[in-house]
């Protein structure tokens, strides 16, 4: 049988423009692996030495503690973590987490961005609390309502 | 064609046996690797936090005047709870969690045509009634609406998906729907208590995050004597004595759904 190809040039001149395109992002980004993210420490942080877990545990799992949480304080009103080392903490996203990490920018965004996730924690929860609280007053009548 | 399908669904059938004889086995190794991973971490209530069976309050319509000594009561939580103000922007977008309401708007069914003068026109406070059988919870597809151990029908924000099937559901109106962002309406927030977003459906907690702190609700404390509020069943608590000793009503309450707070008029 005669085997015989139309516009043979064409063709070929196609498919070898398909699989440059295609494989375009992989050649284009060779070799220039973006560095990870280098995270920023406040002083705060620096001074509690350790975190609510071990450092190497909240890298892989904070969403999941943090989810945990959420679990306990709303649905069964337990405010209180203990960690493995014995330390309560109050489980609040804005109040313990930010109070230490109150550079959100330089922390969370950091790695977030580079692993190109983007959580809505921040549509709800205020991100450094700190740095508004002192300005925060309620009217006369209701002071003590905090 | 025949024999090949018998064969699937043998096949089908000894699989599901085995899996299910081996549940109790992968049962185990799950919990096991659970454990470890929250080794000694446990979780603990806070220690002043306040306790109940089912939290009630007894609201004394008598204590009020005018509206005038509503606001600040409705202000604080509003104010507290980063609530935000959409009054300025368009009616129907309103969010409140606890506001003032005429005797014949909070009280349809009892309402004589001739309500005495007084009760007339005296502003009455409402706020999410913390049914004891909330329509709302039954309505929501998500759970993001639940009843909480100690009575209090509170949301889980983060699980909202926007449906407001509760909002048909409540009787009493007392949610209010995200239909905008409400960030920049919040004129001044409370850095310690997290807004809400767009799409989210939203009401009174009854103060949740003070009552673990071992305060009470706040529009109890800015209503100077006039809101009790305690467990509906300790018979020693300060609601049970008001109830004994005073004839209180409810909003609605022929349509069963038990609410939770109560008013002398
Ligand atoms: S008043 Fe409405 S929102 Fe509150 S518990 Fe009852 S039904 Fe649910
Ligand atoms: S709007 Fe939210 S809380 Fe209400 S029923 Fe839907 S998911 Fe549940
Ligand atoms: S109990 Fe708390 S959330 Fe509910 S109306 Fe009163 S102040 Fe607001």
């Amino acid at each position: 049988m005669n085997k015989q190809m139309y516009d043979k040039k064409n063709v070929i001149a196609g498919i070898v423009i398909f699989a440059v395109l295609v494989s375009f992002p992989f050649w284009y980004n060779l070799g220039k692996a973006a560095p990870a993210p280098e995270l920023v420490l406040t002083d705060a942080a620096k001074a509690a030495k350790e975190c609510v877990m071990s450092k190497e545990e909240m890298k892989a799992g904070h969403m999941q503690l943090l989810d945990m949480w959420r679990e306990k304080v709303v649905r069964e009103s337990d405010r209180i973590y203990v960690s493995a080392k014995g330390k309560p903490y109050v489980m609040s996203l804005s109040n313990t987490c930010m109070d230490c990490h109150s550079n959100k920018a330089e922390f969370c965004d950091r790695c977030h961005n580079y692993s190109s996730v983007t959580p809505y924690c921040w549509d709800c929860h205020i991100d450094n609390p700190k740095a508004e609280v002192k300005n925060f007053k309620v009217s006369e009548n209701s002071k003590e309502a905090k | 064609m025949e024999n090949s399908r018998r064969d699937f669904l043998k096949i089908a059938g000894i699989s599901a046996l085995a899996v299910a004889g081996a549940e109790p086995v992968l049962n185990a190794f799950a919990s096991e690797h659970g454990e470890e991973a929250s080794k000694a971490a446990g979780f603990q209530k806070e220690e002043k936090a306040l306790t109940a069976k089912q939290w009630a309050m007894v609201i004394d319509t008598r204590k009020f005047k005018s509206a005038k000594d509503l606001e600040p009561i409705i202000e604080v939580c509003h104010k507290i709870h980063n609530v935000p103000d959409f009054s300025k922007e368009n009616k129907r977008h309103i969010i409140k969690w606890i506001w003032e309401e005429e005797y014949k708007h909070a009280f349809p069914g009892d309402a004589s045509g001739f309500t005495d003068e007084r009760i007339e026109h005296l502003p009455f406070l409402v706020l999410c009634n913390h049914c004891e059988e909330p329509p709302c919870v039954r309505a929501c597809p998500t759970k993001a609406t639940f009843k909480r151990e100690d009575g209090i029908v509170l949301m889980d924000f983060h699980r909202c998906i926007g449906c407001r099937f509760c909002m048909a559901a409540c009787p009493y109106g007392s949610r209010s729907f995200n239909f905008r962002d409400p960030r920049p309406f919040i004129e001044e927030r409370n850095p310690q208590f997290p807004t809400r977003m767009k799409g989210v459906v939203e009401k009174c907690n009854f103060c949740a995050e003070r009552l673990a702190a071992g305060q009470v609700p706040a529009c109890v404390e800015a209503s100077k004597g006039a809101i009790a509020f305690g467990d509906l069943y300790d018979p020693e608590s300060e609601v049970r004595k008001l109830l004994k000793s005073n004839y209180t009503i409810r909003r609605k309450a022929g349509l069963g759904t038990g609410p939770t707070i109560y008013y002398i008029v």
